[in-house]
């Protein structure tokens, strides 16, 4: 397939490499022989994807190369191998999460005998450490799984030379050149700055440096509504910090939206703070070290402001293809996004170049959909299979305090797609067991299916929010994959007392405007 | 029993049978137009099954609108004594001769989804079932028949259900939605200890409820501990305070019980806090706790009276020992306790114990979570041996004894080895035996109108649709026979069966892959086979099973162990590898397992599993990577992470 490759491509191709290899000179540059290049694949970005495709070449006996390089943000910030979720993302995440759920329990510990006496205080420097430690021992995990499968790995900044090779520099400026017959991009991307707001590069944080923060970030301003703002905005209050959420429009674009202002209700109730409707505009450090936030109420026009202790941006993602050289290569982008446009086999404009995860246009930004999807690109390239990866139907879950999981489609997609009176959701409020005893509020348990209304009612979509969400929704969504009906689900028998057996006792329907609210066992 | 006969003539006589070769039946409700032969399916393609709903429909209307109806073959002897049976009694009859009409193999086949009888003549009384020719004249000889006919109004209600747990409320609540006038016994017999509870049965109050609950309680001594690395500051050693906790469960149930009065109340269903024992047909006397008596009539019974704790029979059981039924009520803390037997009721219960903090011996006699796959069972115990539960194998209890009084007080307990002569004695506060339950049936008179039951279990055998050796008396829950003991199945199979007796359903309750979890202090949840059992089933050779060990992520910055939670799944290699088997241990069992379980009733296969897109970070992502088969025989242990 290789060889293909090469040959598709014509004499050009061909002759540019050699020239460059020959040029360039560098130490420890693509010294293949007889136009053999120096890797079978070679892999940009050390994150999910980019090392799920590195270690499956490798399985399947390829001389294989990962290049990762992290570029310290604005503050700072930098990290080891394993990309954005290990790092930066969702380890650290639901640590934090899990943390500030620890301190919930806390407080129900006494209603079930345990003789704790409240309030009891949390240290940000224990807990930080102790994640930052743990994550840690991943980069060094990884590091280790590339060692045993002998992938090269470089922790250089590369950028493309042309479409076969990459020029790496390391940190001290020295230069690399690596050549290969396919690469692989998977750079992920980073979180985006409101450049256009005064203070906000000098004096903010982002989802970057918020989980290597030495010291507790203080009171804390969130500026987004993406699941990032609300699932840190989320574990900064549930570990006591006073925290505020500024959004302008709408909360978790993209998710169900009824089920989003749950979230955030639920947050609200729980002692987030939210500005909504909200634009800031400027950021100021206060003599006495504060950070003061000027913004203007986007109705009124109105400005405000507040004093908090740090600024915190969660208002995007911007995938890093920057500094790639990716025109060298002659990869295309998407000029709105500069994300990567790829095809249904994961390939960019150049034949045997190829982008997963993040850094691509219109996918899932998720790190098993990154990983599966590198491993599925390897096999096409290197294991002889054809199986393409099915974008379909990913599940995911938003770790905010009351968790949120979901699978499939939105109620508002469903009826987009196939109208309101082909649709029936069926829905119920519940109260945990747990929460029973511990008296605490449950307002916002709720379980929704989105089902065709024509027998047998294939299901188009579940949404659950609740505790354990993410353990609830995996199993469901193999159920979705399998192709459930609304009567596959009914007839599965429920696992009493769980908050999931609840997906399996749905009965009311939203048309039928009965109250959903679950009573007795 | 007396009968008053109509003054109409008997059919049935061989030579009408001509005459009625269109499908005519006596009572000529359901008339086929003249000169055509009766189709009772409607016409279309006689495949799809919309036509098999219609005509199940239309037999339905059949059966209920006729207060006796035959199915029958004109040349069939049996048929014909029937027939003749009724002819004699002088009651009305409406037939239908399935040889005589087009559509009467199709007839049979839905009759016998509905009945389960496959054969004519088939004979339904006042809408109840009654049997082919042999069940139709022992119904004769015993009285039922003329009981059946009778019926209508003659009985105080439609349906009468012995025993208020899971099972029996779902029923009624539904046949009362449906319509009809039911009633409700439920009388909780004290324990031995004196221990006694409101309604709602096992589950809400000795069972899933103040279990779960006290699972949760020893949960959170769990959080306690990995709080303190996640950054939580408090004085160290949080002691537990048993009957706070004791208190707060009780009070939830409490609400619970009331909650289920009243819905009973809103739907109109007589609720009769007394014991109810079957006198004879139909019939059924009712004792409150004064000893007051009184008798109700039904047309149909559903006996729904769930299980109670076993003891051991051995010296100082009964007096000293307490059972699931008193501990979750217990007024004071029980102290060191030893937990006998190895039901998951015995490992939850010691789980719960020892996470609060108490000293819990487990004696277990053979093996623990019998019927459960055994690696998992084992994987259970030692974790919970890992966590200060000791474990006494292979030794049997026979004799209790108090050394004082108190709350609570000193037992002392003299035990014996299983495999030899060895004996030893222990000194604990409190004794819980949890070796197994007993099915309460034995004091109810079922011998009284003929209701089998299995000697030895004491469980009532039943067909798939619920329904006892007697016609008109159903059973549902833990006392039926070969049905598995849990909540929601005799949630689903009660509300079912009110369904089919009173709506137009023919749903039966599917027992096929029932998920389960056991609330140990590491979780269990399973759906599907056991390893053994899949092995004895499909042959070892037939079977690819995948496993790993997996370290959550929570459990890592806690400082807990690795290599201890565990997920494995059983294969069918002949059938497109499709999951017969489920298992999890691990944080959260039950959450992970239900949709598993929905999926598995969807056909769930290895290669949709690998297919399926993890949700990340969480335990139940494992199942969409799991790679080692057992047969390669590979380390599963994890080094490191991810």
């Amino acid at each position: 397939m290789a060889a293909m490759a090469v040959a598709l491509r014509g004499l050009g191709g061909r002759f540019r490499w050699r020239t460059q290899a020959v040029a360039g000179g560098v130490r420890g540059a693509a010294r293949g022989a007889a136009g053999q290049r120096d890797y079978d694949l070679l892999v940009i970005g050390g994150g999910s994807g980019g090392l799920a495709c590195a270690k499956e070449a490798a399985q399947l006996g390829r001389k294989v190369a990962v290049v990762d390089y992290v570029e310290p943000s604005p503050q700072g910030t930098r990290w080891g191998l394993g990309g954005t979720c290990v790092n930066v993302g969702c380890i650290p995440k639901k640590l934090m999460h899990q943390a500030a759920l620890l301190g919930g329990l806390i407080q129900d510990a006494p209603h079930y005998g345990w003789e704790v006496a409240q309030p009891v205080p949390h240290d940000w420097r224990k807990m930080a450490e102790a994640v930052q430690n743990h994550v840690k021992s991943l980069n060094w995990g990884h590091r280790v799984q590339l060692q045993d499968r002998k992938v090269k790995y470089f922790n250089i900044k590369a950028s493309f030379v042309d479409e076969h090779t990459v020029c790496g520099v390391a940190k001290g400026g020295k230069e690399i050149l690596l050549s290969a017959d396919h690469i692989i991009i998977a750079t992920g991307g980073r979180p985006r700055y409101p450049m256009h707001i005064e203070g906000a590069l000098e004096y903010g944080i982002t989802s970057d440096d918020i989980f290597w923060l030495k010291e507790s970030p203080g009171k804390t301003l969130v500026v987004g509504a993406s699941y990032v703002a609300l699932e840190c905005a989320g574990f900064l209050t549930g570990i006591g910090l006073d925290t505020t959420v500024m959004i302008r429009s709408i909360p978790l674009r993209g998710f169900d939206q009824q089920m989003s202002s749950m979230v955030i209700e639920h947050m609200a109730s729980h002692g987030t703070r939210f500005l909504r409707g909200c634009a800031p505009s400027r950021v100021r450090r206060l003599p006495d070290g504060h950070l003061q936030v000027t913004w203007e109420d986007c109705t009124t026009g109105k400005e405000d402001t507040g004093t908090f202790d740090t600024v915190l941006w969660a208002i995007g993602r911007v995938p890093d293809t920057r500094s790639l050289n990716l025109e060298k290569a002659g990869v295309d982008t998407s000029p709105d996004t500069q994300k990567i446009l790829v095809d249904s086999r994961e390939g960019t404009s150049v034949p045997h170049i190829y982008a997963i995860g993040d850094v691509v246009e219109g996918r899932p930004e998720l790190t098993p959909t990154a990983i599966m999807a590198g491993r599925l690109l390897v096999q096409r390239l290197f294991g002889g299979s054809s199986d393409l990866m099915d974008y379909d139907n990913v599940p995911t879950t938003v770790f905010t305090p009351l968790e949120y999981g979901c699978v499939g489609l939105s109620e508002e997609e469903a009826v987009a797609r196939h109208g309101q009176e082909h649709v029936e959701v069926y829905h119920a409020h519940y109260k945990p067991l747990e929460f029973t005893v511990a008296g605490r509020d449950a307002s916002q348990c709720y379980v929704k299916m989105v089902c065709l209304r024509e027998p047998p009612q294939l299901v188009l979509g579940l949404h659950f929010l609740g505790p354990s969400a993410g353990e609830v929704t995996q199993g469901f969504a193999l159920g979705i994959k399998c192709g459930a009906s609304y009567a596959q689900v009914m007839r599965t028998v429920g696992i009493h007392p769980t908050c999931s057996e609840e997906v399996v006792k749905l009965r009311i329907s939203k048309r039928s405007g009965l109250d959903p609210t679950v009573t007795g066992c | 029993v007396e009968q008053s006969p109509p003054q109409s003539p008997g059919p049935g006589k061989a030579g009408d049978a001509p005459n009625r070769r269109s499908g005519h039946v006596r009572g000529a409700r359901v008339l086929s137009p003249p000169g055509r032969r009766a189709r009772l399916s409607s016409p279309g393609p006689s495949s799809s099954s919309e036509a098999r709903e219609e005509l199940r429909r239309r037999l339905r209307g059949l059966i209920e609108r006729s207060r006796v109806m035959i199915f029958s073959k004109s040349y069939c002897p049996h048929s014909t004594r029937v027939k003749e049976l009724f002819s004699s009694l002088g009651v009305e009859c409406n037939v239908l001769e399935l040889d005589q009409v087009d559509d009467g193999a199709k007839v049979q086949e839905v009759l016998s989804e509905i009945t389960n009888q496959k054969t004519v003549p088939n004979v339904f009384v006042n809408k109840v079932h009654v049997g082919g020719c042999d069940q139709t004249f022992q119904a004769y000889q015993s009285g039922l028949l003329q009981k059946l006919l009778q019926e209508d109004s003659a009985y105080d209600y439609d349906l009468i259900i012995v025993g208020g747990g899971s099972g029996g409320l779902s029923c009624a609540k539904e046949a009362a939605i449906l319509g009809k006038k039911v009633m409700v016994l439920d009388f909780v017999v004290p324990s031995p200890q004196g221990t006694s509870w409101g309604l709602g049965g096992t589950c809400v109050n000795v069972g899933c409820i103040p279990k779960k609950l006290m699972h949760q309680a020893a949960l959170l001594g769990q959080a306690l501990c990995d709080s303190r690395k996640f950054g939580w500051e408090y004085n160290q050693q949080v002691k537990h305070n048993w009957e706070t906790m004791t208190k707060a469960i009780q009070n939830h149930i409490s609400s619970l019980n009331w909650g289920y009065r009243l819905s009973l109340r809103e739907k109109a269903v007589a609720y009769v806090n007394s014991y109810g024992e079957f006198v004879e047909h139909h019939k059924i006397k009712v004792t409150n706790k004064k000893g007051q008596e009184t008798y109700y009539t039904a047309a149909q019974f559903v006996i729904a009276t769930g299980e109670r704790p076993r003891y051991l029979g051995i010296q100082g059981d009964k007096e000293y020992c307490i059972t699931s039924d008193d501990l979750f009520s217990l007024p004071y803390c029980p102290g060191k306790t030893l937990v006998v037997g190895a039901s998951y009721v015995a490992l939850e219960c010691a789980g719960f114990l020892a996470g609060i903090g108490l000293d819990v011996t487990v004696m277990v006699r053979s093996i623990l979570l019998r019927g459960f796959d055994q690696e998992m069972a084992e994987k259970v115990g030692s974790y919970m041996e890992q966590h200060g539960v000791k474990f006494l194998r292979k030794f049997i209890p026979v004799m209790i004894q108090q050394l004082e009084k108190g709350s609570p007080g000193k037992l002392k307990v003299l035990a014996k080895s299983t495999e030899g002569t060895e004996t030893i004695e222990g000194v604990y506060n409190t004794v819980l035996l949890a070796i197994g339950r007993d099915s309460c049936t034995r004091k109810m008179g079922l011998e009284k109108i003929g209701v089998k039951i299995n000697e030895k279990s004491g469980k009532i055998p039943v067909n798939d649709v619920e329904q006892t050796s007697v016609p008109y008396v159903f059973a549902v829950g833990d006392i039926s026979e070969g049905k598995p003991e849990l909540t929601p199945v005799a949630i689903q199979s009660g509300k079912l069966l009110a369904r089919r007796l009173f709506g137009a359903s023919l749903e039966k309750c599917d027992y096929i892959n029932v998920p389960t979890t056991v609330f140990t202090p590491l979780e269990y949840g399973c759906c599907g086979l056991a390893e053994e059992k899949a092995i004895e089933v499909y042959k070892k050779e037939n079977l690819e099973i995948y496993h790993t060990l997996f370290w959550p992520l929570e459990w890592t910055v806690a400082g807990r162990e690795n290599n201890t939670c565990y997920a494995k799944i059983i294969c069918n290699k002949l059938d497109h590898d499709r999951v017969i088997g489920f298992h999890i241990l691990g944080p959260n069992a039950g959450e992970v397992t239900q949709g598993f379980a929905a999926a598995m009733k969807c056909g769930l296969t290895k290669q949709l599993l690998d297919d399926t897109i993890g949700i990340h970070p969480t335990c139940g992502e494992v199942f969409t990577t799991l790679e080692i088969t057992k047969s390669s025989g590979l380390d599963i242990t994890q080094k490191g992470c991810g």
